[in-house]
């Protein structure tokens, strides 16, 4: 395993580490909304719709660019965030069933498609399959170029419009009551989610793409009760995951990113688990035993008056 | 004959997704059953690994074991605060991922590729055959989902009425005393032994589709439980033989064919279903008017 400094000297890798970081920044940052208003599941069923919209891109033009993919995943993100929302409505199925046809449906085509284009004459077509659990070190340039654009554009939304955000996070009813274009700002929303996803696929891959958007997030809140902590937080997970899965995988042969960067974000929300300040195990074991002190102390002098009472009676 | 063991293998599938599924639709945990489809995964490459071979109890064991880690982790971080949906996406992610790790750390010393634990090798299961003292007695995949068949029609028969109350009304059925916690977790056994079986054939991931789209359509066309269930495993069945139809036809992948076909169900039934069908109930409207 090389070190991490003869690692960052290589200027091919120095740009996969800042693309893989920045990632995980915005989608940390982006997967707290989505934590908040409870669709943390959302970013997993995009992920898996995702992949007939990569098939049909790369069948259609026969190119892999990273550019072309993120629109057409975009496309069949947005056509699956429809289908959820349309079968919600329009049937006594609940979200969680709707979700789940949604995302094995979209994910059995794309693996239709993929096998297609594997039986078919389409050139240039190995590595489309790295798109499951990701290959950071497969990245070109311009692959890289394309995903800090991406990123930095994520990043920016987020903290222009924050106020917006946090306010149809917690209360969209009083968001609409003072005029805030609510449905518009949700539908914003879910394509920063969507755009997230997509750019993290090549990285960290269609299955586990989504755990980026959700374990940063879950791990901040157990530090925090401000939002504005909670996003830096986030991102700070997020980035810390992405940078140890991208220099991991690329120093061990055979390694995909996706889950490597994944295990790194898990054993943050290990340590968030059992070190948070108030929530974790820890702290809760440690408050519950002063409770219990503080109990015995108090009623200490209770119970020696009561003892007092009946030895005089 | 490969086609006919395809079928059988499929329908078998079918069957053992589709009774479960009904169960997961109606108590509202369909995701979870995506989450236990994926979290089996280190189950499975560590028993394969301990075992070497690809057809063994351990595996079924194994995959039991994480199942049930896997519902009780999302129980226990649920409990401590966190959102439902959230504790399941970091337990099924994490555990995913170590499977998927370890197989690409021993991807080279063991025959288990990423592939068909993805997509299964369906095509294939005719050449894996279980034989007896001389005796062929068939594929192996066919007795193994057999007996998780037998399993599962067996528990869910004997405690047909538990599970009915806990889908419906989970409260009353803790207040006149029923074990509502063991047959959460009896049921969540069963989802694992049922996706473990099923993994060789159509893959880990695509095992969710066959548990939730088929028992969503069913639930689309009844009220009755019994009947439900009943159609929810004609609708696995009849996907996994247009799926392989489909597949043959287009050279793909046919456990992708038989989720596409399982859809494509599904939406006739969302379109059509006489009681729920979205042009039913236009037409009806419109006859109203």
């Amino acid at each position: 395993m090389d070190t991490i400094w003869s690692m960052l000297s290589d200027p091919n890798m120095q740009w996969i580490f800042l693309g893989c970081t920045l990632l995980g920044i915005s989608s940390g940052v982006i997967g707290c909304f989505s934590y908040l208003r409870k669709q943390s599941l959302m970013g997993d069923t995009l992920a898996h719709a995702a992949l007939p919209g990569i098939c049909i891109a790369f069948m259609l033009t026969g190119v892999k660019s990273i550019g072309l993919f993120l629109i057409g995943a975009g496309l069949s993100g947005l056509i699956a965030t429809f289908g959820i929302g349309y079968i919600t409505r329009n049937s006594k199925l609940k979200q969680d069933a709707a979700m789940g046809i949604v995302l094995s449906g979209f994910f059995g085509l794309g693996i239709v498609l993929l096998t297609l284009i594997q039986h078919g004459d389409y050139g240039n077509q190995a590595g489309l399959d790295k798109f499951l659990f990701g290959q950071a070190a497969s990245m070109i340039a311009s692959d890289v170029i394309t995903m800090t654009i991406v990123c930095g554009l994520l990043i920016t939304v987020c903290t222009l419009l924050f106020k917006q955000f946090k306010i149809i996070s917690f209360d969209p009813g009083f968001a609409r009551g003072i005029g805030y274009p609510v449905a518009f700002l949700e539908q914003l929303l879910m394509l920063l989610i969507v755009v997230a996803v997509v750019a993290g696929i090549q990285a960290v891959g269609v299955v586990l793409v989504a755990a980026l958007l959700i374990t940063p997030a879950v791990s901040a809140r157990y530090w925090t009760d401000r939002l504005g902590l909670m996003v830096v937080l986030s991102g700070l997970f997020g980035a810390a995951s992405g940078a140890a899965g991208t220099w991991i995988s690329a120093s061990v042969s055979n390694l995909p990113t996706g889950p490597v960067t994944v295990l790194a974000a898990t054993l943050l929300f290990g340590l968030s688990v059992l070190f948070g300040p108030t929530r974790g195990l820890l702290a809760k074991r440690l408050m519950r035993q002063r409770v219990k002190q503080r109990f015995i102390r108090e009623s200490e002098p209770l119970v020696k008056g009561s003892v007092k009472k009946e030895a005089a009676l | 004959m490969s086609d006919f063991w395809i079928l059988l293998t499929g329908s078998l599938v079918a069957a053992c997704c589709g009774i479960l599924g009904v169960f997961l639709v109606l108590r509202k945990m369909a995701m979870i059953g995506d989450a236990i489809s994926h979290s089996v995964m280190p189950g499975i490459v560590i028993a394969f690994l301990l075992s070497g071979s690809r057809d063994s109890l351990l595996m079924m064991f194994a995959a039991l074991l994480f199942g049930l880690l896997t519902t009780f982790l999302i129980q226990m971080f649920q409990q401590s605060g966190i959102q439902a949906d959230a504790s399941i996406g970091v337990v099924f992610t994490a555990l995913f991922a170590i499977g998927v790790v370890l197989v690409s750390l021993y991807a080279r010393q063991v025959h288990l590729d990423q592939d068909a634990i993805l997509y299964g090798e369906i095509a294939y299961v005719h050449w894996n055959l279980w034989v007896l003292g001389g005796i062929n007695m068939g594929p192996k995949a066919v007795w193994l989902l057999g007996f998780t068949l037998l399993v599962i029609t067996t528990v869910i028969g004997l405690f047909y009425k538990q599970f009915k109350l806990c889908a419906f009304d989970t409260a009353l059925a803790a207040a006149i005393g029923i074990p509502v916690a063991f047959f959460h977790y009896l049921l969540m056994g069963l989802v694992s032994m049922a996706t473990v079986s099923s993994f060789e054939s159509v893959g880990a991931i695509l095992v969710v589709g066959m548990l939730i789209i088929p028992a969503s359509t069913a639930y689309l066309l009844t009220d009755r439980l019994g009947v439900m269930i009943g159609l929810s495993v004609a609708a696995g069945i009849a996907s996994t033989f247009l799926g392989y139809g489909a597949a043959v036809v287009l050279d793909a992948s046919i456990a992708g064919c038989m989720v596409c076909a399982a859809s494509f169900l599904f939406v006739a039934a969302f379109l059509f279903s006489p009681s729920q069908g979205i042009i039913v109930k236009k037409l009806r409207l419109r006859q109203l008017a």
